[in-house]
């Protein structure tokens, strides 16, 4: 069993947990994710690591509530447990000194971006990050952020909140501006790490997306996770999660996601009903 | 002498029509009376080749005397003395082709029914594992500790033997649940999970440690282990990488490969979704393409989920197929449709990805390859449609390629294997052991255990050398 040591309520619908995991802080990386279990009868299903601390032995996940593993996440406190927490999987994001680095962040994947933002600094690069939320209350962790990199451009679909408009406008602005951008690191949802490849394209600078098909074990046993990158089957867990943007066949990335809609919807209509009814009869004594 | 008898007591077993639609074990095992008279059946002659049969030597007429003579602690402890997972063995050994293929009456065509003897005694020990104590006196601690990498049958095996012998055994498994392939790989109704976690609960308790969640090559590499304090390793991470076609549409949705398709079901339970968390499509027309074991499972699998057409389809004819006889069988009773010399081309899908049909060539037979067996080469202007809205691609799987790259020294053939000697499993790396799939590619439970054993022997003379 994993403890949970720490419960953070970033904003509505997103939750941070920092889990008692020593072997995985020991060598997580930028980039890498975990392959969690809630219990016996639970699914596998990844996250990407957001922080770790190999000294306190934790390791930190940030995620959004949107099936029925992270609805039923979502309703564990600190002090309670987890059944198996896997990692650290996947190949690191790869870091070195290119010169200067755009990190563009989509939704909760701020929480993924930081450390690689932080070791992209660490190596010298210059840092641009890019935020985008749907809406200032989705907003989390911007001081941080800002904290890791050179300069900091905050969006939100809505214009609730600072610049009004998609990542992929402020993006496509620097590589149109006269300062040289050596990479991009997109990662947020699909459709968002697909635009910002595209946007980047016509530019020619590499940018890296790190990819979320739907795995089972993790560790390559199983192929659910193919992709199809520059024309060539992958392994997400396996060869990723990080791809070349420009290379990833996106129709059949958003395909495969879908494979599982009509029993996902399933699943957690019946996760919150049971969860309505233990609530009641919890509350009648 | 007595006269011989030829007639082998049959295997009970689940009606066809019921069993089709559950997920219990479909042979129930000897009735008392079946299992004596089997017993009886065995000539003890001289020679015992049966025993030269076993990948792990078993001395089988031993155990069969002594379940004759109703000492059933004695047939335990003969069973055991060679091999810690006789549930297991008892039910996926291809026994036709080793101990019962050498016996004296397999000449007659009615070989003992030794595998199913094994069974009876080690169901026998579940069913009265309060009075029964099998395990063997500890031997004194060597103060030696090895790594064993991966707790399928190649693993659970060396860490037995280790620890019988005396060392500190360290078990790491990737996955949630020790096992391996017995666990994510066979269905149920061919071996209860129930008889896998009693046998992987037996190896526990000879004092070996089990680490889950836990691969290595991510966590600590197989030289860190080394580095750590640990004398030896063990590599037995198996073949657990699938293969596919690599022809088009193949990523289309309901395309699985044998392996994610099994997992999901067997280890993942999804044939309780959604109690279980785990979701599996349900096919209307499923098509299963390969002829080996596995092929067998993912389609009596898929019939249980509810299929209403189960296919299975082959480039050969069956008698080429790789699977055992006894699955080939079961799995024309339960209903399964065998289309032999077909071939898929490209998989057809629809606006949604989804796969609609698998256009396929007819093959037949030409002159053996070097595998021995009749070469299959397409019919030309053969092609057809198959109508299927799930499939599942079994053509076999290779070893998975993290250890060897995370492991400095250790030389691997362009298939992926591990190179370890076949006597003893010696990689080399120093210290370092392999066995079971990793070294062989995908081959049989019983085949990784008797490596699993070499290499016990070989790694407890090159600790007590140490020592």
């Amino acid at each position: 069993m994993y403890k949970i040591l720490l419960r953070q309520d970033l904003v509505p619908n997103v939750r941070l947990f920092k889990i008692a995991a020593p072997d995985v802080a020991k060598k997580a990386q930028a980039g890498q994710f975990v392959i969690i279990r809630l219990d016996e009868k639970g699914e596998r299903i990844p996250l990407t690591i957001a922080d770790w601390d190999a000294k306190e032995g934790s390791v930190t996940i940030v995620f959004m509530e949107v099936g029925t593993t992270t609805h039923r996440l979502a309703r564990l406190k600190s002090g309670d447990s987890i059944a198996n927490f896997v990692g650290p999987l996947g190949l690191p994001t790869h870091i070195e000194k290119f010169g200067t680095v755009v990190c563009v962040a989509g939704g909760f994947a701020v929480a993924t971006i930081m450390p690689i933002a932080r070791a992209m600094r660490d190596k010298g690069n210059k840092v641009i990050a890019i935020m985008g939320a749907r809406n200032k209350n989705l907003i989390f962790w911007e001081d941080e952020l800002r904290r890791v990199s050179d300069q900091l451009i905050v969006t939100t679909d809505d214009g609730s909140y600072a610049r009004k408009g998609l990542v992929t406008e402020p993006l496509r602005e620097l590589l149109e501006g006269h300062e040289r951008i050596d990479r991009v690191i997109a990662i947020g949802p699909s459709i968002m790490m697909k635009f910002s490849a595209k946007t980047t394209q016509p530019f020619g600078v590499k940018t890296i997306v790190s990819l979320n098909p739907i795995m089972v074990d993790g560790t390559g046993m199983c192929g659910c996770c193919r992709v199809s990158v520059g024309g060539v089957t992958r392994f997400a867990c396996m060869d990723g999660p990080d791809f070349d943007g420009h290379q990833v066949d996106w129709d059949l990335l958003f395909a495969r996601q879908r494979t599982y809609l009509d029993e996902e919807k399933r699943s957690l209509e019946q996760c919150q009903s049971q969860h309505v009814v233990s609530s009641q009869i919890k509350v009648r004594g | 002498m007595a006269k011989v008898n030829l007639e082998r007591e049959p295997m009970p077993r689940q009606d066809p029509r019921s069993r089709g639609k559950n997920f219990a074990e479909v042979a129930l095992g000897y009735r008392p009376e079946q299992a004596k008279a089997e017993a009886s059946r065995c000539l003890q002659c001289p020679k015992r080749p049966c025993v030269g049969g076993c990948p792990v030597g078993i001395d089988i007429p031993d155990f069969i005397e002594a379940l004759r003579n109703d000492d059933m602690p004695e047939a335990l402890r003969i069973l055991k003395n060679k091999n810690s997972l006789p549930g297991i063995c008892g039910r996926v050994c291809p026994q036709e082709t080793q101990c019962e293929a050498v016996c004296v009456l397999a000449k007659k065509e009615a070989p003992v029914a030794i595998g199913r003897l094994e069974r009876y005694v080690a169901d026998w020990e579940r069913a009265n594992q309060q009075s029964v104590d099998s395990s063997p006196a500890p031997s004194e601690p060597s103060g030696k500790r090895v790594a064993v990498v991966g707790s399928g049958p190649a693993g659970l095996a060396v860490a037995a033997d280790l620890a019988k012998l005396g060392h500190g055994v360290t078990l790491f498994e990737a996955l949630h649940v020790a096992g391996g392939v017995l666990m994510y790989g066979i269905p149920e109704f061919r071996l209860p999970k129930a008889i896998v976690q009693a046998e992987v609960n037996y190896v526990t308790s000879l004092g070996v440690e089990l680490k889950l969640d836990s691969v290595i090559g991510k966590i600590d590499t197989v030289d860190e282990l080394l580095n750590d304090g640990y004398d030896a390793v063990f590599l037995a991470t198996g073949a657990g990488l699938p293969m596919f076609l690599n022809i088009p549409g193949e990523n289309l949705n309901g395309i699985y490969s044998a392996n994610e398709f099994l997992t999901r079901v067997n280890l993942m339970e999804a044939y309780r979704f959604p109690e279980y968390d785990t979701p599996v499509k349900v096919g209307k027309r499923v098509a299963v393409i390969g002829g080996g074991n596995v092929a067998m499972d993912s389609a009596r699998c898929a019939l249980r989920l509810g299929a209403e057409e189960v296919y299975i389809i082959y480039r050969r004819s069956e008698a080429e197929m790789p699977a055992r006889r006894e699955e080939v069988e079961n799995a024309k009773e339960e209903g399964i449709q065998f289309r032999l010399l077909t071939n898929p081309k490209q998989f057809l899908g629809n606006e949604q990805d989804w796969v609609v049909g698998m256009e396929c060539y007819q093959m037949e037979l030409a002159e053996p390859d070097e595998s021995g067996r009749r070469r299959p080469v397409i019919k030309p202007g053969s092609e057809f449609v198959i109508d299927v809205d799930v499939v599942i691609v079994a053509l076999g799987t290779t070893p998975n390629p993290l250890i060897a790259a995370t492991t400095e020294g250790l030389e691997t053939t362009r298939q992926g294997t591990v190179v370890a000697d076949e006597a003893a499993g010696k990689t080399v790396k120093p210290k370092v052991w392999a066995g079971g799939d990793i070294v062989t590619g995908a081959a049989t439970v019983i085949s990784a255990m008797g490596a699993g054993k070499r290499a016990a022997a070989s790694i407890d003379a090159y600790l007590k050398e140490l020592a």
